[in-house]
C-alpha cells in the first residue's frame, strides 16, 4: 500500500499516453468479449434444437427448396409422429438494415411442434383464422414499436424483392427458452405460395416418437430420396441449427482468428507503451536502486503499473460491453437470439487483461531488475 | 577501529575484449564523524571509488569494510538492503523524481523501512526542517530552484539517519551562492549531527570545508 503513491505518480507521469493506452485495451477487450459472446450465443442456439425433432433439407445446400410432395411420404416413415415444414422468406422492414428472421410455416402443423412459441390461445386462434396474419416475437415488436393487430408491410430478399407484402400482427409470442429468440417473425406458408406461385418448403421438420430412432429415420429418408432430383440430408434439429449458423463459413474459426489478432495487436501496443515509459526513467530506476530499492521490488513495481493499465482498460471495455448490450437488447437482427455478455465471458476478458499486463510489463520490468546502477547514472550524467 | 576501511581495492572495467584498469590496490581509512573531500582530475576514478563505497558497484578485487561488514562480498540483494540502512547518497544533478513532491521524494528511503505513516511523516518533517524547506514540502522539483532541489536531495540522504553520507560533486551544478549554502549545510550535518561524509569534488573551496582532502590521480590515492 505504501508504494501506491509511487505507482500512481508514475502512471500519471504522461496522462495522455496512459489514458490512450487504457482506451486501446478497453476497445480491444470490448471487441474480444463481443466476439466471444457471438460464439457462446451461437453455441447456445445449437442447444435449442429438440432431441425429438429432426430436419430434412436439400443434400446440396439449405438454400435449395424441397418438393411439397415429400410431405405425404415423410408421414409414413416408421418412427415419425408428425411432419411440418418451413421456408426462409428473408423479410425486410422499411430499410435493408431492418432485417430479421422471417419464416413461412404451415401453421396448423408447425405450432404444435414448437411449444417454444408461447402464444395466448385467443391470439393463436386469430392467427390461424387469417391468411395474412403473423406471429411476431415480443423483442421484434419492441424493436419496431409495433402493436397487436397492426398491419405492416415487408419486402422479401428472395420473393419479388420490389413487392410489398402486407401482414397483420395477430399474435405476439414470448419464447419459453431465451435462446429460441424473441425476434422471429412467422406467417402462413399458404400466403407465400399464393403470392409467389413458385414457393416450396425450405425444409421439413419431423417429430419422433423416440429420439433413439433418429439414426434409422435419417437413413430411411435419405436412402429413399438418394437418386431423386432433390436428394435430402436428414439430421437432428441440433445439427441442423449448427449447419444453419455456419452456412456463411466457419464462423467460430473466423471469430477466434479476429480475437487472437486483436489480442496480439493490443499486446504490442501495451508492451510498446510500457517500454517507452520505462526507457524514459532508467535514471530514476537507478536512483531508486541507489536508495536501496531491491531488484525484485522494482520488478514488482513495473509489473504492477502494467497490470493496472491493462486491468483498468479491461474493466472499462468489459463493463461497457455488458452495459451496452444489456441495455440495448442487441440480438444481431434476430440472428443472435439471447445475445448477452455472460459473466463467464466477462471473467475470461478480465483474465486476459491481467495476462496482457503481465506479458507487456515483463520486458521493462526485467530490464529494471537487471539495471546496473553506476553505469546508468554515469551514462545519464 | 575506523568506520570505513578500504583494503587493496582494484577496479577494472571490461569493454569488449579490452580491460581498462581504473585504480589498483587502493587503501583508505575513514573515522566516524570525519568529513573527507576526495579530489582528482576527470577520469581519475573518484566517482568509481565513491560508487564502490556506496555499494552501487562491485570491486574487481579488495575489501570495503563498513562498520565491520565487508560489502564487497555481498550479493545484489544484500547490497540493496545495506544501502537502504547505511548510505545516504547526494547526486550532482539532484536526481529527484519529477512526479513526486519534495515531501514524497524525501519519504522514498523510508518506504523501505517498517515505519508507519505517522512515523514516516515525523522523519520527513524533521529532515526538511534541517535543510530549511518545511514550507516547500508540497512543491514539485520543477517548482524549486537548483539550490532548493539539492537541499531536498540532502534531506532525502539524511532522512533514514544513515551511517555514511556520500556526495558526488554536490555543488557541481550550482551557482556560487547556492553552492556555499549547500557546503554550509553539509558542514553543519558533520559538526552538529556528527555525520560521516565523503564528498567528491573538483572545487578546492568545497574541499576546504572538509577535515581532510585526498587526491586520486593515475590510480594513486594520496593525502
Amino acid at each position: 500500500m505504501k508504494y501506491l503513491k509511487l505507482i500512481r505518480a508514475n502512471l500519471f507521469r504522461n496522462k495522455r499516453r496512459t489514458v490512450l493506452t487504457m482506451c486501446s485495451v478497453a476497445a480491444a477487450l470490448f471487441l474480444f468479449v463481443t466476439l466471444r459472446s457471438v460464439l457462446t450465443t451461437l453455441d447456445d442456439a445449437k442447444e435449442v434444437g429438440s432431441e425429438t425433432r429432426m430436419v430434412t433439407r436439400s443434400a446440396i445446400s439449405i438454400v435449395f427448396a424441397l418438393p411439397e410432395a415429400y410431405y405425404q411420404w415423410l408421414q409414413t416413415v416408421p418412427g415419425v409422429d408428425n411432419v411440418t415444414w418451413a421456408s426462409w422468406f428473408g423479410g425486410v422492414y422499411r430499410d435493408p438494415k431492418d432485417f430479421f428472421a422471417t419464416f413461412a410455416v404451415d401453421a396448423e402443423t408447425y405450432l404444435p411442434m414448437y411449444p417454444e412459441i408461447n402464444v395466448p390461445a385467443q391470439q393463436r386462434e386469430a392467427f390461424l383464422a387469417e391468411r395474412t396474419a403473423a406471429i411476431v416475437g415480443s423483442g421484434l415488436m419492441e424493436r419496431f414499436g409495433w402493436s397487436l393487430n397492426q398491419t405492416i408491410s415487408l419486402r422479401s430478399s428472395i420473393y419479388s424483392p420490389s413487392e410489398e407484402w402486407p401482414f397483420t400482427i395477430r399474435a405476439v409470442y414470448e419464447p419459453t427458452n431465451p435462446s429460441f429468440g424473441d425476434e422471429n417473425f412467422f406467417f402462413h406458408y399458404d400466403y407465400l405460395y399464393e403470392k409467389s406461385q413458385y414457393a416450396q418448403p425450405g425444409w421439413y421438420i419431423m417429430l419422433l416418437s423416440d429420439p433413439a430412432a433418429a439414426a434409422s429415420v435419417a437413413e430411411t429418408i435419405d436412402e429413399h430420396y438418394k437418386n431423386s432430383r432433390a436428394a435430402t440430408r436428414t439430421e437432428t434439429e441440433r445439427a441442423f441449427q449448427t449447419g444453419f449458423i455456419t452456412m456463411y463459413g466457419n464462423i467460430g474459426f473466423l471469430l477466434n482468428a479476429i480475437g487472437m489478432a486483436v489480442f496480439f495487436a493490443i499486446l504490442f501496443v501495451a508492451a510498446n507503451t510500457m517500454m517507452m515509459s520505462a526507457r524514459e526513467r532508467v535514471n530514476e530506476q537507478a536512483v531508486l536502486k541507489t536508495l536501496g530499492f531491491s531488484d525484485g521490488l522494482l520488478f514488482a513495481l513495473v509489473m504492477t503499473e502494467a497490470a493496472v493499465i491493462t486491468v483498468v482498460g479491461g474493466v472499462l471495455g468489459v463493463a461497457t460491453a455488458k452495459l451496452l448490450f444489456g441495455l440495448t437488447g442487441f440480438q444481431g437482427a434476430g440472428f443472435l437470439p439471447g445475445f448477452e455478455i455472460k459473466w463467464s465471458t466477462a471473467v475470461v476478458g478480465l483474465v486476459i487483461a491481467v495476462f496482457l499486463g503481465l506479458i507487456s510489463g515483463f520486458v521493462p520490468a526485467w530490464q529494471a531488475l537487471r539495471l546496473p546502477i553506476s553505469q546508468t547514472l554515469r551514462r545519464v550524467a | 577501529m575506523a568506520l570505513l576501511e578500504v583494503r587493496n581495492l582494484s577496479k577494472v572495467y571490461n569493454r569488449d575484449s579490452q580491460q581498462i584498469p581504473v585504480f589498483e590496490d587502493i587503501d583508505l581509512s575513514i573515522e566516524s564523524g570525519e568529513f573527507l573531500a576526495l579530489m582528482g582530475p576527470s577520469g581519475s576514478g573518484k566517482t568509481t571509488l565513491l560508487n564502490l563505497i556506496a555499494g552501487l558497484d562491485t570491486p574487481t578485487t579488495g575489501e570495503i569494510v563498513v562498520g565491520g561488514e565487508n560489502i564487497a562480498a555481498m550479493s545484489r540483494r544484500q547490497l540493496a538492503a545495506w544501502r537502504s540502512r547505511h548510505v545516504g547518497f547526494i547526486f550532482q544533478l539532484y536526481n529527484l523524481l519529477p512526479v513526486l513532491t519534495a515531501y514524497q521524494n524525501v519519504e522514498l528511503p523510508l518506504l523501505l523501512t517498517s515505519l508507519n505513516k505517522r512515523e514516516r511523516r515525523d522523519h520527513v518533517t524533521t529532515a526538511l526542517g534541517v535543510v530549511g524547506l518545511t514550507d516547500r514540502a508540497d512543491h514539485f522539483p520543477r517548482q524549486l530552484s537548483g539550490g532548493q532541489e539539492q537541499r531536498v536531495g540532502i534531506a532525502r540522504a539524511i532522512v533514514s539517519d544513515p551511517t555514511l553520507i556520500l556526495a558526488d560533486e554536490p555543488t557541481g551544478d550550482l551557482d556560487a551562492t547556492s553552492a556555499d549554502e549547500i557546503l554550509t549545510l553539509l558542514q553543519r550535518l558533520n559538526e552538529e549531527y556528527l555525520k560521516t561524509i565523503v564528498m567528491v569534488t573538483h572545487d578546492q573551496r568545497a574541499a576546504d570545508r572538509g577535515h581532510a582532502v585526498m587526491h586520486l590521480d593515475k590510480g594513486v590515492l594520496t593525502r
